[in-house]
């Protein structure tokens, strides 16, 4: 077991997640509630990650982002770093791609919240703000619930991504899943296969947890 | 004058031009089909749809668009009943309740007891909504709206989830309630029956425009035309001509289907004027048919039983006229006097239009 790996990728499922589930709340409810232009394209741009090869949002991350281009370039004069083959990066990266596994289970329960239950709270006096905390969040638990728990174990299983946009470098971008990568490349079978299965345990843990939780519901 | 006036108009979602007032203590009844625009109307008062026009509230203003005022919900003291009560199903009836109010915990725990004390609710703070049979839920929605110190009470069919024994008991509490508080109330139903027991003053509202308002006495028995008197569930609706006039005697003679009717006459009426006119079922009498009265020679209309419903110790007999077989005369008669004159479908019957109960409406222009 690459303990480091395994250290990464929590790290790295944790910021994504803490970072992501906020936006995709945000995004969820402005999906549910509002009518705009664009909104169709904003709701295509969301699930594109389910369809699109992860080296394709891998390619065009680097197109962007190498110091080369004029954005890596602005970020590297400014900052000092770059994304490319770096931790922020690959977090950069991973909010991207697991933006449909948060947004969609909370687009679905702020869907199913009746429109009369927002309205009996404001007729009732509370503003935007204690509206959200007290009505909206507490019956969209259950796919708050689900959204934290699909994209922090997607974020861990992510592969492809993570191995365009940083690499392989032990204890900053070599995740769980590059681990395994790199272990079968060296012929190592027993080291992939104790990392396999313990991915394959979280994987099936989490996704009977969203199970149950959308049977609660 | 802790009075509530609206004047409103929209074009959408659907279109509105109303205007109406409603006094401190008075319920109005909003009435009119599904779609009329009437729970429109409530929610612009609610401030949850934004109309252009005024809407003042004892003196407040929360809607005026020339001078850019528009208050939201938040701001505007509403107490709103939603038609499915909209309680919030994951809080107890003690927290729908003291989430409504701003005052601090303990007291506003205590205001909620009160209300629901008042309700007839007590003991039931802990449960969720969705253990409450339909009445108690009512009943939780009608405290929660109370709980803001609403400036003005809004009831979207109040009444339209629950069965029919529930329904009568909610609405003789309503009443009470109603006594008992001092702010204008406006009540939205189609339930013509519901608005002439709870309401003070009724408007009957469609496609979006209010077409009467006033007494609910007057609204149903004296419609201002034909579309009015259609929306009041008027069965006895005919067109007719007035031939003439007497001003002084306050009558005229209205020519109607190859026969000559009493009326009383309005001033907007002219001789030669073709009118809408109405008659309710109570304003029909019929003819004994063994001693003859001497009311029988007051618009005497010979006609053929063709329908006959007992209902409530009431019967309602349909007869079609011996001059106008495609009319239909609907008359109300205790059930003990359908018995006594032996009333039966096929059987020929005199009746007397009564004068005084005949309403002409103003020609249509």
């Amino acid at each position: 077991m690459d303990w480091q790996a395994l250290w990464v990728s929590l790290r790295l499922a944790a910021w994504t997640v803490a970072l992501l589930i906020p936006a995709a709340v945000f995004l969820a409810r402005l999906l549910a509630w509002r009518r705009f232009p664009g909104r169709l394209a904003l709701e295509a741009v969301i699930a594109l990650p389910l369809v699109l090869p992860p080296s394709v949002l891998g390619f065009y991350f680097l197109s962007f982002f190498n110091p080369g281009a004029p954005l890596g370039r602005w970020l590297m004069e400014t900052t000092g770093t770059t994304l490319v083959f770096s931790f922020p990066g690959l977090v950069l990266a991973s909010l991207v791609y697991s933006l449909p596994f948060a947004v969609q289970p909370l687009l679905r329960a702020f869907q199913a919240i009746p429109p009369q239950l927002r309205e009996a709270a404001w007729c009732s006096g509370l503003g935007p703000w204690r509206t959200f905390w007290k009505i909206e969040l507490p019956l969209a638990r259950g796919g708050l619930l689900s959204a934290l728990v699909l994209s922090f174990a997607h974020t861990l299983g992510e592969f492809g991504v993570v191995l365009m946009v940083g690499g392989n470098i032990p204890g900053r971008t070599r995740t769980l899943a590059v681990a395994i990568y790199d272990r079968v490349q060296a012929f190592d079978e027993a080291a992939a296969g104790r990392m396999s299965l313990f991915l394959l345990g979280f994987s099936l843990m989490a996704v009977m947890a969203v199970f149950a939780v959308e049977r609660r519901r | 004058m802790k009075r509530l006036q609206v004047d409103i108009r929209q074009r959408r979602p659907i279109p509105l031009e109303v205007g109406l007032h409603c006094d401190r203590g008075e319920l109005l009844a909003l009435v009119g089909p599904s779609g009329s625009g009437k729970t429109s109307v409530l929610r612009c008062i609610a401030g949850l749809h934004h109309p252009t026009g005024r809407i003042v509230c004892g003196g407040e203003v929360w809607l005026d668009d020339a001078r850019g005022i528009a208050l939201p919900p938040q701001r505007r003291r509403v107490g709103f009943v939603f038609q499915d009560y909209a309680l919030f199903p994951h809080l107890t009836v003690l927290q729908n309740l003291t989430l409504a109010c701003r005052l601090p915990g303990d007291r506003a725990r205590e205001k909620a007891r009160r209300w629901l004390r008042r309700v007839h609710l007590a003991g039931l703070e802990d449960r969720l909504p969705d253990t409450l049979s339909g009445g108690q839920r009512q009943r939780v929605a009608l405290a929660r709206a109370m709980m803001r110190d609403p400036a003005v009470i809004l009831l979207d069919e109040p009444f339209s989830a629950v069965d029919q024994v529930t329904r009568r008991r909610l609405r003789l509490e309503m009443a009470e309630l109603k006594r008992r508080l001092r702010i204008p109330m406006i009540l939205v139903t189609h339930d013509l029956e519901e608005a002439e027991m709870l309401a003070d003053r009724m408007a009957l509202i469609h496609r979006g425009r209010i077409l009467q308002q006033g007494p609910p006495a007057e609204v149903m028995l004296r419609p201002v035309d034909a579309e009015a008197a259609r929306l009041v569930d008027i069965r006895n609706l005919f067109r007719g001509r007035v031939i003439a006039v007497d001003r002084a005697g306050g009558r005229c003679r209205l020519r109607w289907e190859g026969g000559e009717l009493e009326a009383p006459w309005r001033r907007s009426i002219p001789v030669g004027a073709t009118v809408d006119w109405c008659i309710p079922p109570a304003g029909l009498l019929l003819h004994s048919r063994r001693r003859p009265s001497r009311g029988v020679r007051e618009n005497p209309v010979r006609g053929r039983i063709v329908e006959i419903v007992r209902f409530g110790g009431r019967a309602q007999v349909v007869l079609v006229p011996v001059s106008a077989p495609e009319r239909r005369l609907h008359l109300d008669l205790p059930l003990h006097v359908a018995e006594r004159n032996r009333l039966a479908v096929g059987e020929p019957v005199g009746v007397s239009l009564l004068s005084r109960f005949i309403h002409l409406m103003a020609p249509r222009r």
